[in-house]
């Protein structure tokens, strides 16, 4: 076992990177599934890792509730923003999203006596361990993969792709909105709340825009077909620019490349270039 | 019984519906033609709940329709389909038919929690069902593939098979025939008789003359925005101010587009 | 005092104006949100620095060899990335992520190449003097940043007006099927609005950076935001409602940092966005635009 305690200690916090990472792919990949272009998931992510952050600096709560609680307040802040936020749509609503994640980090850079303003937060106790973040995946992915397969999955589905002849299905249209928003929300705010425990260091700058267009990246790399993809995508993105080692300064330009290659050459994401390879024609009969 | 009192729309200054009064009765077909730009589709976006009216109100079964939500007006019991074809193209013709179905003020997301086996039990019966609208439309065999592969007239009888899962009291087809081949319209037609005698109300756009009166027991005609009449077929042939509003041509099926300019 | 405010306002409001005009330009046109206008205005305040520091071109020059550079770059972000999408009908979101992509991408390599300090154009000293008109303070350097924004924005609005191509451009804007039909050369216009668009969002940039007196490779993103707030207070696609927005900014902007405070600044400008978009989306001055996206 002694490999492992090696490799443990060298790769420890790139492991724990990927884990909040696939949880923050998948949080975009709730609205991503629904059609929705939300670009707040960086803020939602900050609020939880400044609501768990605070809790466990400054009243010593539990590491489990100030988890909970770091999912809680960001679904909490979606669910007020998100009834009028979400009767926008297309560009509108990828723009007040923008404008509601520049608000929250601007809020929490200004409310200095809170959160420690520009200088961060310092000394969280690093408590996230790799126990925590791999039930945290997998208990998310267990519930995303039914769901993809279930009701609400396919209603999500068709929302994506028309969502009057959804809503003419009898189907309520706003409160599936709704819901992905909220549950994306709690995600990313979990992932922040998981992050901020074992990076011991947080600033509002680190849920800005460079963290939101990772976030979109990695829902983009993986599409909106399937929640696999999603971790594909988180693993894609943490993994290359460690991989392309020389190239780690230019960490925001890999990702940036690779939203335009996506978009330009695969658009429905790593995930369906997948299925298309294993199953390169759909044969056309009844099963 | 859908009733609409003195329904009036305009988009800005543009007055597409002026006081349109109309009742479509419990059982039978119903049809309403007009020229292109009369404002038909408005009339069904209307009471789908697409568009809410300047003026008038739409009461059906003792509800008023006007302001609802479009997805409880369909779960009271109206279900539409569309002159531009809305099915979901990246989805299995099942999975059309299945998001259309069953309870829906039952979802919820803590029913993923059930145990599998009863999550299971539950979407089978849907696909039976699902199944069974599809044979229906004669689609069953195209059932696994991906809506966006089907035909034009395939995509309509999917959009029908579609609109039936809702369970609907009244049925809304929006030119349901447009695109259809001969032998296509005949089955349709059949399988809109059969519905008719299965106690449903349907209340039908149609361009192609012979298909609407064929079907209808009563047809209404707007023209402008206006109501300019309303009888039997036979009496809707006979009215001249019809006749003057279609150019005093009858329509010949295939040829619906030329013949219908206002 | 107030008039004091008022300069500073116009000369800040201008510029504002002059960026929003870029990216409504490219909505209104190609109907998409270029989310890497603000690198492109980053580009073009470094292209100036540069022509400035290695060319030693006066600042005019140096405006215009931006705008040169930054007209290149809006036309290979057309040929490259909007063309390709369009001809593949995709989705309006699709050109919105792709340029998220290339705005942080060009952030990363600009970082990359010059190095995330705040670099400075050695403006003479002659230029931070200026004139004192009844106790308004105003430096040459502000006179011709009013200046070289006010002729830019007469220039483009004489030119959409008055021109058979401004013509061409606002029916491409009402319906494309219908200038296509006319026999209207879209793809040509299209290309064009983009290279226009980048070129006003360079010039910006050089404007900005004098005003300022700063450049560093972040700086296109708070611009961007602005712009996007400038954008929907006069309706997304609207030149005079982005021209209106530009100047509403410029003067919400200089109030507030001399009446409140400069903390929440920028707080109160997304405040404000964020309010609007949420309340009237078609914006403060523009017609009905909600359904266009």
């Amino acid at each position: 076992m002694e490999w492992l305690e090696s490799f443990w200690a060298t790769y420890s916090t790139l492991v724990l990177s990927v884990g909040t990472n696939v949880l923050l792919a998948l949080s975009i990949y709730l609205t991503l599934a629904c059609g929705l272009l939300t670009v707040a998931n960086a803020a939602f992510m900050g609020l939880g890792a400044y609501t768990a952050g605070l809790l466990t600096i400054n009243t010593g709560t539990p590491f489990l509730l100030a988890l909970l609680l770091g999912a809680l307040v960001p679904a909490l802040v979606a669910l007020i923003i998100g009834r009028p936020t979400l009767r926008l749509s297309g560009v509108y609503l990828a723009m007040a999203t923008l404008a509601f994640g520049e608000v929250v980090r601007i809020v929490i850079l200004n409310a200095e006596n809170l959160t420690g303003g520009a200088l961060g937060l310092n000394g969280i106790p690093q408590l996230t361990g790799w126990f925590e973040v791999m039930s945290a995946v997998s208990f998310t992915l267990y519930i995303l993969l039914r769901l993809a397969r279930s009701r609400v999955g396919r209603a999500m589905a068709a929302i994506r792709q028309d969502e009057i002849a959804t809503e003419l299905m009898g189907l309520n249209v706003r409160s599936y909105k709704l819901f992905v928003f909220v549950f994306g929300a709690a995600l990313a705010g979990l992932a922040g709340a998981l992050n901020a425990h074992f990076t011991f260091f947080i600033s509002p700058n680190e849920y800005g825009f460079e963290r939101g267009v990772e976030i979109l990246a990695m829902g983009v790399l993986g599409g909106s077909g399937s929640p696999w993809g999603a971790v594909i995508g988180g693993l894609l993105i943490t993994l290359l620019p460690e991989l392309l080692r020389g190239l780690g300064h230019y960490r925001p330009l890999i990702n940036g490349v690779i939203l335009i290659v996506i978009i330009l050459y695969a658009p429905r994401g790593i995930w369906e270039l997948t299925r298309y390879v294993r199953f390169p024609t759909r044969t056309p009969t009844a099963n | 019984m859908l009733t609409l009192s003195g329904i009036s729309k305009h988009f800005g200054g543009l007055q597409v519906l002026e006081d349109v009064s109309l009742t479509v009765p419990e059982h039978g077909i119903f049809g309403l033609i007009g020229p292109n730009g009369a404002g038909k589709t408005t009339v069904f976006n209307l009471i789908s709940g697409l568009l809410v009216p300047s003026a008038g109100t739409i009461d059906w079964a003792g509800r008023r329709l006007d302001g609802m939500a479009p997805f409880r007006i369909t779960r009271s019991g109206i279900a539409r389909t569309f002159q531009n074809i809305r099915v979901f193209r990246e989805m299995t013709l099942i999975e059309n038919v299945l998001v259309a179905m069953g309870d829906h003020s039952r979802d919820n997301v803590f029913r993923l929690i059930l145990p599998l086996s009863r999550f299971r039990d539950v979407e089978q019966r849907e696909e039976k069902t699902a199944r069974e609208l599809l044979s229906r439309v004669g689609l069953a065999d195209k059932a696994r593939l991906l809506a966006g592969t089907l035909s034009y007239g395939e995509q309509r009888r999917l959009e029908l098979a579609r609109a039936l899962a809702t369970e609907p009291k009244l049925l809304l087809l929006d030119e349901p025939a447009a695109g259809m081949n001969a032998v296509e319209k005949q089955h349709l037609m059949n399988e809109v008789t059969r519905l008719d005698e299965s106690g449903l109300s349907i209340l039908i756009i149609e361009h192609d003359m012979r298909f609407i009166m064929g079907l209808c027991e009563q047809v209404a005609v707007l023209n402008f925005g206006r109501l300019i009449a309303r009888g039997t077929p036979d009496e809707i042939r006979a009215n001249p101010e019809v006749v003057e509003a279609y150019l005093g041509r009858d329509d010949e099926p295939g040829s619906a587009s030329g013949a219908n300019l206002p | 005092m107030l008039a004091q405010q008022l300069v500073n306002a116009i000369s800040l409001g201008g510029v504002y104006a002059l960026f929003a005009l870029g990216f409504t330009l490219v909505f209104g046109v190609l109907n998409v949100v270029n989310l890497a206008h603000g690198a492109i205005f980053m580009l073009g305040a470094y292209a100036a620095l540069q022509a400035v520091i290695h060319l030693r071109l006066p600042l005019l020059a140096s405006a215009l060899v931006a705008m040169l550079i930054t007209g290149v770059a809006g036309w290979l972000l057309d040929r490259l990335i909007f063309a390709p999408l369009r001809t593949r009908r995709a989705p309006h979101l699709a050109p919105m992520i792709a340029t998220i992509g290339l705005a942080i991408s060009l952030n990363s390599l600009v970082q990359g190449f010059f190095g995330a300090e705040n670099l400075r154009f050695p403006v003479d000293a002659l230029l931070a003097e200026g004139l004192s008109i009844a106790g308004v303070q105003i430096t040459w350097l502000e006179l011709r940043i009013i200046f070289l924004a006010f002729v830019l924005m007469a220039a483009l609005l004489w030119g959409l007006k008055k021109t058979r191509i401004g013509c061409a451009l606002r029916g491409l804007a009402e319906s494309p099927k219908a200038a296509a039909l006319m026999g209207v050369d879209v793809e040509g216009l299209f290309r064009m609005t983009s290279v226009i668009a980048a070129a006003l969002g360079g010039v910006a940039g050089v404007l900005i950076a004098l005003y300022t007196n700063a450049v560093f490779p972040q700086m296109g993103q708070p611009m961007l935001h602005k712009g996007i707030a400038v954008v929907i207070l006069g309706g997304m696609g609207d030149i005079r409602g982005a021209l209106l927005g530009g100047f509403f900014l410029g003067f919400a902007e200089v109030l507030s940092v001399a009446y409140v405070g400069s903390t929440m600044r920028d707080a109160v400008a997304f405040g404000l966005l964020f309010v609007i978009l949420l309340f009237r989306p078609e914006g403060l001055f523009g017609k009905s635009a909600q359904r266009r996206a």
